[in-house]
């Protein structure tokens, strides 16, 4: 898929592997060996499992998965979540798991690699810290969805609460419906796009990264400024909804284009003490 | 933390208080200190009323024998000034040592009535009206429910709270929901903190309010009542609190016929909302309305700074 982007920004786009300074490591194609962890369960995606966590709870669910997992099952189903909270998460492994149902608060998170299928509503901080994957969920969600994550994509097709995406560090998240207030909240990197309205505040104190809005937005957060929408964008816009069968409303050139304005970055100023080194 | 919860049927009566119950208890873990019901109950004609009364807080049995004696003096005391007002009671029933319930008719000056009453040392009117019967307890809703009797509690509507103690301490006059004196039939249950407490306290007590305790959520029910009775109707109160009270909360109001629902403009406390044809319920988590709603079912969350209201009827 990404070899069909038509980006000037030549290998780092077609990898997603950014420039700078990054605590993160980033894989390239052919480095395959790197793309499991060691202790990773072996998995065969034709293998299915279904389990009922009705009379679970949070940790017996968690455990049932990874039981699983261990035994080599790839399609999980899990029945009957009951909005409980916590569920799915920790997951570093290939896996694709359909959720009946829906989630509590935390759903989801601190993941790494699974494609993670919600049926229902998800509760705060969905696939809060995602590292690799996919999550979409079917209906609405809660505040906080998908703090923190660094990559992957992560895809609510109803409407999402407040504060979405704060403190973004890589990834996609994907809006169908309504975002509240304050998303894309310090956002450091990745894409937010939005295909209804915003809330107040959108982007506030954002580092870096781009947000996609589609609907009205109620109001621009502190050095969030908008930007040209260019081919690039467009290209990765329609390829990245059409995985997911989703549309702009008025067509991705209306898409209004969000980033930093970078009146907020500092980095070159010393801090005090820095200063009475200096001089 | 706290957890809130509310619930009405349009239209009809169910067990209110058994679907109360297990909402509460679904949020044990946001907070276990204290267990609050309001409850509101078919209630009867013009001058009917119910009271709700609290004798002594639990930390009184800690201060000495003679604590048991007291109450009794303070229920007899009760008794005789409400007969003495000219109440009409047609029964007094004793759900706890420390806690009663009085049903009477009385066409007088209620706040002068309520004033009166808790001017007893130790006596707190929990909730007077037609049909509010506000309930609240240290322990979980389960253990609160069970020493009350609140299951198979018929009735139209419900709030409920669990509270988990941060601003004030550990005893029933802090404990949600709480009635917004003097006013019949409207309680509040909130979950967050208001910053402006002080100020806007001050002006309500100027213009005659009473407050129990130190909790900053008895400030909104106050606040609430007041807007009422200056004109107001239940919606425009809590859209003109959106603006006026500051720092985080969501709220959830009653009264007798209306349930209504406000979050502050950050958003920064949660709440779930489930919109059926002939029932409303919300809750600060899914769970809640998963524990009288096992199958799948469409739910959403309220925005910053939106207001709703429902009607019984």
């Amino acid at each position: 898929m990404a070899n069909a982007l038509k980006t000037d920004a030549g290998e780092s786009a077609k990898t997603e592997r950014l420039a700078g300074r990054s605590q993160q490591i980033f894989f390239l194609p052919e480095e395959e060996e790197n793309f499991l962890y060691p202790e990773a369960a072996e998995v065969d995606f034709e293998k299915k499992a279904t389990f009922d966590a009705a009379e679970m709870n949070a940790r017996e669910i968690n455990r049932k998965i990874r039981a699983l997992m261990a035994e080599g099952a790839g399609s999980i189903r899990m029945e009957n979540p009951g909005a409980k909270h916590s569920v799915a998460v920790g997951i570093l492994n290939r896996l694709k798991l359909e959720i009946a149902g829906s989630l509590g608060y935390f759903g989801c998170g601190l993941s790494d690699g699974p494609v993670i299928t919600v049926t229902g509503r998800v509760g705060w901080s969905c696939a809060e810290n995602m590292m690799s994957g996919v999550v979409v969920v079917e209906k609405n969600a809660g505040s906080t969805f998908g703090a923190a994550i660094r990559g992957g994509d992560l895809v609510c097709r109803g409407d999402v609460g407040g504060r979405t995406g704060i403190c973004m560090k890589g990834g996609t998240v994907i809006v169908g419906g309504r975002a509240g207030a304050f998303s894309a909240f310090m956002m450091q990197r990745g894409r937010m796009v939005i295909l209804g309205d915003a809330g107040i505040n959108l982007g506030d104190s954002m580092y870096d990264g781009t947000i996609y809005v589609g609907g009205k937005i109620a109001s621009l957060g502190v050095d969030a400024v908008p930007a040209d929408m260019t081919e690039t964008d467009i290209g990765w816009l329609s390829a990245k909804l059409a995985l997911y069968g989703m549309e702009a409303p008025n067509g991705l050139e209306n898409l209004t284009k969000i980033v930093a304005g970078k009146q907020l970055w500092n980095y070159d100023s010393l801090e005090p003490s820095e200063k009475k080194l200096v001089l | 933390m706290c957890g809130l919860a509310g619930l009405i049927h349009r239209g009809g009566t169910a067990d209110i208080g058994g679907e109360m119950r297990e909402m509460l208890q679904s949020l044990r873990h946001r907070g276990p200190d204290s267990t609050g019901f309001a409850l509101y109950g078919a209630g009867g004609g013009a001058g009917e009323y119910v009271m709700r009364v609290k004798l002594a807080e639990q930390a009184d049995f800690a201060r000495g024998f003679g604590v048991h004696e007291d109450i009794r003096g303070r229920r007899e005391q009760f008794e005789s000034r409400l007969k003495e007002r000219g109440a009409k009671v047609a029964g007094i029933d004793d759900a706890t040592e420390y806690a009663c319930r009085a049903s009477f008719s009385f066409s007088g000056d209620a706040k002068e009535l309520t004033a009166y009453l808790e001017d007893i040392p130790g006596v707190e009117i929990l909730s007077l009206g037609a049909s509010l019967e506000l309930i609240k307890d240290l322990g979980d809703a389960g253990e609160v429910c069970e020493r009350y009797g609140l299951a198979g509690f018929a009735g139209t509507h419900a709030i409920g709270h669990t509270r988990m103690a941060t601003e004030s301490d550990v005893d029933i006059r802090s404990a949600h929901p709480y009635w917004a004196y003097p006013f019949s039939d409207i309680s509040v249950v909130h979950n967050g903190q208001l910053t402006n407490y002080w100020s806007f306290r001050r002006a309500l007590e100027r213009r005659g309010h009473r407050f129990m305790s130190n909790c900053d959520s008895e400030l909104i029910a106050v606040y609430v009542a007041d807007r009422m009775d200056r004109g107001d109707d239940l919606d425009s109160a809590m859209r003109r609190s959106v603006g006026e009270l500051d720092g985080v909360f969501t709220y959830i109001v009653a009264t007798r016929d209306s349930l209504g629902m406000a979050k502050d403009v950050m958003a920064a406390k949660p709440m779930v909302l489930y919109e059926g044809g002939d029932f409303i319920a919300m809750a600060s988590e899914e769970v809640a309305i998963r524990s009288i709603f096992p199958h799948e079912i469409e739910t959403c969350d309220p925005y910053e700074g939106e207001v709703m209201a429902w009607q019984t009827h």
